[in-house]
């Protein structure tokens, strides 16, 4: 009986997942749409130098790993600050009022979110300009200048994020034991001190913890916040492409070469796959408490 | 002694300006953070209710220039689109999180079962699709030549599982005592009986966060559509919203519709009219949801 119970996840993760996972051949093929995968021709590495020569695979990988990095940075130091305060602040009504707000913009969808952003920074009537002529100054064209994407995006993963992280942390810091800042308060700490040689190090397991989960996935790229943001605009795609939006342009926008996006795709994977593997085992060698598995 | 006094008072006036300027300085960051959280949504609303030509003359802007709401009057002057999407995105939600929660919780079940011998085999068999994965591509192609183009199914099926839902979905029962299952084995029962009514009863509190995660992840996904659908009767409500910002298409299917020509339509404030309306709902359940959402999570943070 117990078998039974498991069928249907088992035969799901077989049809979406483990064909898939053999469907990788695609990438060394050159992919027809009449003959399928498995009669289309062979083609060795071609798909794969066709994107490493391009100059697309660098420019993907640096984009793709920045961000994430830029992610972890700032979401660990935003998140865990707005824990601390919830943590330290009395008024319980403000404090659910406070994190009601903070916690509505993880509801709402990327669409939703790139109407918001297009809403503030487009030219002829956005927010901001709106703002900037209100004060006699000159219009800025945010659409047609890749450099400052790489703020509105990390500005607004936070923005999405911030209520969400923060949770997390705040119930970590809910799990410590009150009488440690009981007898801190006795012998004379301050707030700040407090904070800092309590809260902090008893949060170092949880911060470490998420920050590997993090970076495990430090080769994937939020499709929904970059597709949604940015979109085809290929003005910005030197400072805005990842590799997921990459593959998924290809998919949607040729529908007929997909040897190359489905290369850039095992690669994507092969290498997340070995980072995550050597991350755990650096890991487990380490300090086996931080383990991912 | 009286050194020792003055000595604590004024350890405590220290403490006292300490906690005063912390709690000033913590709320004015939490104050500014939560108002910048709320911004976007209130200049959408304020654009949604502005008259267009104003919008093309003032700008966005937190109150409107000049009220009108023409905008949701071109809404609802054909209310079959919008209500059509509704209809596949409602449908979606309710199937979905029924189908998606109750397979997920019966998975986990018997991973969670420690008599069931072949439990850690199948825990890595779902787990490693997570370390790694064929990539969209080949996934496309299952999904294509399952024939799922055009279908209900291809929006239904890619969010049934998650392994992350399995995993906390599990770490929950374990903290069921087994003896409830066994006393109720010794009766008769079968496993799916006490799965059924002994143990999907006492976990709401779980079954309610997930459901919540997955009827969100239903609710705010565009992708599959843009994947697989181009039948306008299937097009749920996100992706409806997203072709009104990124296709000149959509216009032009409303201008037939309602015969009223694209340059007279409010086409700005018709974007972020169809925005309020695609996030009103949300934003309406939000304030009774939200409890649940952030009791079950942090119970899922501190288990891991």
């Amino acid at each position: 009986m117990l078998f039974l119970m498991l069928t249907p996840a088992v035969v799901y993760f077989i049809i979406f997942h483990y064909v898939p996972m053999g469907g990788v051949i695609v990438a060394f093929k050159y992919f027809e749409f009449d003959k399928g995968i498995l009669h289309s021709p062979w083609v060795g590495f071609k798909n794969f130098s066709f994107f490493f020569e391009s100059g697309q695979a660098w420019l993907l990988t640096k984009n793709t790993i920045l961000y994430n990095l830029a992610f972890i940075l700032v979401g660990m130091v935003f998140q865990v600050g707005v824990a601390i305060l919830f943590s330290e602040l009395g008024g319980k009504r403000i404090k659910k009022f406070l994190q009601s707000t903070m916690l509505l913009p993880y509801f709402i969808s990327w669409v939703v979110v790139g109407s918001f952003v297009y809403g503030i920074f487009n030219y002829e009537f956005g927010s901001l300009n709106t703002l900037l002529r209100t004060l006699g100054m000159d219009p800025v064209d945010i659409y047609g200048n890749p450099s400052v994407w790489f703020f509105i995006i990390v500005g607004f993963y936070l923005w999405k994020l911030i209520g969400y992280g923060s949770i997390v942390y705040l119930a970590a810091i809910m799990g410590i034991n009150p009488e440690l800042y009981e007898s801190a308060e006795l012998d004379g700490a301050n707030i700040f001190q407090r904070i800092r040689y309590i809260t902090l190090p008893l949060l170092k397991v949880t911060i470490v913890i998420m920050i590997l989960l993090q970076v495990g996935g430090i080769l994937r790229g939020n499709l929904d916040m970059f597709y949604q943001l940015v979109g085809n605009n290929g003005l910005l795609f030197n400072t805005t492409d990842v590799i997921d939006t990459f593959v998924f342009r290809a998919l949607y926008q040729q529908g007929l070469d997909l040897g190359m996006p489905a290369a850039a795709g095992l690669y994507q994977s092969a290498v997340g796959f070995v980072i995550i593997i050597s991350l755990n085992y650096i890991i487990k060698k380490v300090n086996p408490d931080y383990a991912l598995f | 002694m009286r050194y020792s006094r003055s000595g604590t008072v004024a350890v405590n006036t220290i403490k006292k300006t300490d906690k005063l300027a912390f709690n000033v300085i913590g709320y004015v960051v939490l104050g500014a953070i939560s108002l910048l959280c709320l911004v976007p949504f209130l200049i959408t609303l304020s654009g949604s209710v502005t008259k267009d030509s104003a919008l093309f003359e003032y700008g966005y802007r937190l109150i409107p220039k000049m009220f009108s709401l023409e905008a949701y009057e071109l809404i609802f002057r054909t209310p079959e689109v919008i209500v059509g999407a509704y209809t596949v995105t409602i449908l979606l939600v309710v199937s979905g999180t029924v189908l998606g929660l109750f397979l997920t919780a019966m998975t986990a079940y018997v991973l969670h079962r420690r008599d069931f011998k072949y439990r850690n085999k199948f825990s890595f068999f779902f787990f490693f699709t997570t370390l790694f994965s064929g990539g969209l591509v080949p996934w496309y192609l299952v999904m294509i030549n399952l024939g799922l183009k055009n279908s209900f199914l291809a929006l239904l099926l890619p969010h049934l599982f998650a392994v992350f839902h399995i995993i906390i979905m599990r770490t929950f029962f374990t903290g069921i005592p087994e003896s409830l299952g066994e006393s109720a084995k010794i009766d008769g029962a079968g496993d799916l009986t006490i799965f059924v009514r002994l143990y999907l009863p006492i976990s709401l509190p779980a079954l309610s966060t997930i459901g919540l995660f997955i009827a969100l992840t239903y609710w705010n996904d565009w992708y599959q559509a843009m994947l697989f659908i181009t039948k306008p009767s299937l097009i749920p409500l996100q992706y409806h919203l997203y072709k009104i910002f990124n296709s000149m298409e959509a216009a032009q299917i409303v201008a037939q519709k309602t015969g009223m020509p694209v340059a007279q339509m409010p086409t700005e404030t018709f974007k972020l009219a169809m925005t309020v309306v695609v996030t009103g709902p949300i934003i309406l359940v939000y304030p009774f949801v939200q409890k649940y959402f952030v009791k079950g999570m942090t119970v899922g943070a501190v288990k891991g």
